[in-house]
């Protein structure tokens, strides 16, 4: 008892055994043991195993890829997100409550589910591709297309975490702004704006996180041509067929490396946002 | 104007002009209709295109039957495990206090950041036929990877945290004083969990678990890379959806993924009555 109390508190509460051992040894046998052979992997491989591995163009341009893309699909949902959050706090219109669920959608629609149905879509012989082909403009199986889905993955972050944010604006400080004389437009920038940025950049970073590990949604619109429309995600997948142990190992542990600096990034956020407005 | 029963509205300050809301709204309404709208018209067209009889026909064949009951058995056995941990996790968390709290919370938000693909290439070096253990376990008759337990520990990791990050800011907010006054007048751990705590957390419970068998049972990058794809035994609804699509089978690929759309419409509709109906009782509705 005495060498326990110092890690763990003393407590009146029941079932400490009990859901510390569920707790613990689920999450080894779920989760760490498997990222624990991920990392002996590499480990054996050695680190110029897995240099030689990543430092191959077609490598290297599948990562920077889904990095890049996954920035500018998060850029894109980080403006289109606050817009609906803000379009859905302040109006009131016809159908708001079900436009409200329906961001959802992303979280409850299977990856290869929206996969199928954007890549039909906005295919050239889709109906939005056939239009956007009329003027030249290739979606489905280039860049654009990846960026389509990611887009579409990552939606529901930005909007999900600054609802809330502009729910709580009092409109006393919109009013006061607007009483010493600015403008609609300064007031939205100077002050409204501000107040929604540490919001705003967690969701931003969660959807990127998000769409840089993707492979549903994407593997179907991309066209997969190396060097130009490969994810890095495929390429683990692609070794894996081949059953290249080793490689599927160095780059998926180049994937691990970019998801803890993710993870690291939202903390940072979180941490900044909380110091800045109390809250997230 | 002058008309007395017809007061006139003044525009606040804090409201937009009438052509900048108009202008958001459509700019909303548009980037949501293409992006969300659209391809679910699209997958029900895409289905339908040969009629019902056609589309209920691929659905009832034997392929999609099979992967029908597999992914109903993986959820059915995903869910309750990921649910137990779950409340585990939260009831350990929020009930005791010890050094490292905060590491285990992000230990358990873990597999939120990582690749579904990383998570299934994780488990094929853990359990794959060239592994030590993976190799024990083939040898005594046990595969895991291109076999059903490899699908069921991908589907529980990209899973993992649905449940315990739902319960925990719940728990945190009610406290331990209920369930300290019920142990004080003499109530057994498990009386106090199923009389006291339960009832405070079932609906976050459920919320929980309602997004976890939405993603259980659509999960496609990590089930892809363990599952071997053989169809009738390891291949699931979404598995499916992407062998028949790459064979241009599209009415019954869209079947089966009309099935899968209609099954995220329900748990959109249940999640959208949860959070009205009992918004209080939720995490998510005061954190998103």
């Amino acid at each position: 008892m005495v060498s326990r109390s110092t890690w763990i508190a003393r407590s009146p509460m029941p079932g400490r055994g009990v859901a510390a051992g569920i707790t613990l040894s689920m999450l080894s046998a779920v989760v760490l043991l498997p990222i624990g052979a991920l990392i002996w992997q590499g480990v054996q491989f050695g680190p110029l195993g897995i240099w030689d591995v990543i430092n191959r163009d077609r490598v290297w341009a599948a990562l920077w890829l889904s990095f890049r893309l996954a920035f500018l699909a998060a850029g894109f949902n980080l403006v289109f997100g606050t817009l609906l959050a803000w379009v859905l706090v302040r109006y009131r219109f016809a159908g708001r409550r079900l436009v409200d669920a329906a961001i959802d959608l992303p979280f409850a629609l299977p990856t290869a589910v929206a996969g199928i149905a954007l890549t039909t879509l906005y295919a050239p012989n889709g109906f939005l591709g056939g239009l956007a082909s009329q003027i030249g403009w290739k979606i489905a199986y280039t860049q654009w297309g990846i960026f389509l889905a990611l887009v579409f993955v990552g939606l529901p972050f930005v909007t999900r975490t600054v609802q809330p944010v502009v729910e709580e604006i009092d409109t006393e400080v919109e009013e006061a702004s607007a009483t010493l004389g600015a403008s609609r437009l300064y007031t939205m920038r100077h002050v409204i704006l501000p107040m929604l940025t540490p919001a705003a950049l967690t969701g931003f970073a969660l959807s990127m996180a998000r769409a840089v590990g993707e492979y549903g949604s994407v593997i179907f619109i991309a066209g997969n041509i190396p060097l130009k429309t490969e994810i890095a995600p495929l390429l683990i997948v692609i070794q894996l067929e081949e059953y290249n142990y080793n490689a599927a190992g160095a780059i998926g542990l180049a994937m691990l490396g970019i998801s803890f600096v993710m993870l690291l990034a939202i903390n940072l956020v979180q941490i900044w946002s909380r110091r800045k407005i109390g809250h997230v | 104007m002058s008309d007395i029963s017809h007061p006139t509205r003044f525009r606040r300050a804090s409201d937009d002009s009438p052509v900048a809301r108009l202008i958001l709204i459509g700019i909303a309404l548009g980037g949501l209709g293409l992006l969300v709208a659209m391809p679910l018209l699209v997958v029900l067209s895409q289905a339908l295109a040969e009629g019902w009889g056609a589309a209920l026909t691929s659905l009832a064949s034997h392929d999609a039957r099979s992967a029908i009951r597999l992914t109903l058995l993986i959820t059915a056995i995903a869910v309750p495990l990921n649910a137990v941990f779950g409340i585990a996790a939260a009831w350990f968390i929020t009930k005791f206090d010890f050094r490292g709290k905060a590491f285990l919370i992000t230990l358990i938000d873990l597999p939120f950041s990582i690749s579904p693909v990383v998570a299934g290439l994780c488990i094929v070096l853990l359990f794959g036929a060239n592994s030590t253990l993976g190799g024990l376990l083939v040898a005594g008759g046990y595969p895991v990877v291109f076999a059903v337990p490899g699908i069921i520990l991908a589907t529980v990791f990209v899973t993992f945290p649905f449940v315990a990050r739902e319960l925990i800011p719940v728990m945190v907010e009610q406290g331990r004083a209920e369930e300290e006054a019920a142990l004080t007048l003499g109530a057994s751990g498990w009386r106090v969990f199923t009389t006291v705590t339960l009832p405070n957390i079932r609906w976050a419970l459920l919320y929980g678990t309602l997004l976890c068998t939405a993603r259980a049972m659509g999960e496609f990058g990590a089930v892809a890379v363990v599952s071997g794809k053989i169809r009738g035994q390891t291949a699931t609804m979404p598995i499916t959806i992407e062998m028949l699509y790459n064979e241009y089978l599209s009415v019954a690929a869209f079947s089966m993924a009309g099935l899968l759309t209609c099954l995220a419409l329900i748990t959109l509709t249940l999640k959208t009555g949860l959070e009205l109906r009992h918004a209080d009782a939720l995490a998510a509705t005061r954190r998103h």
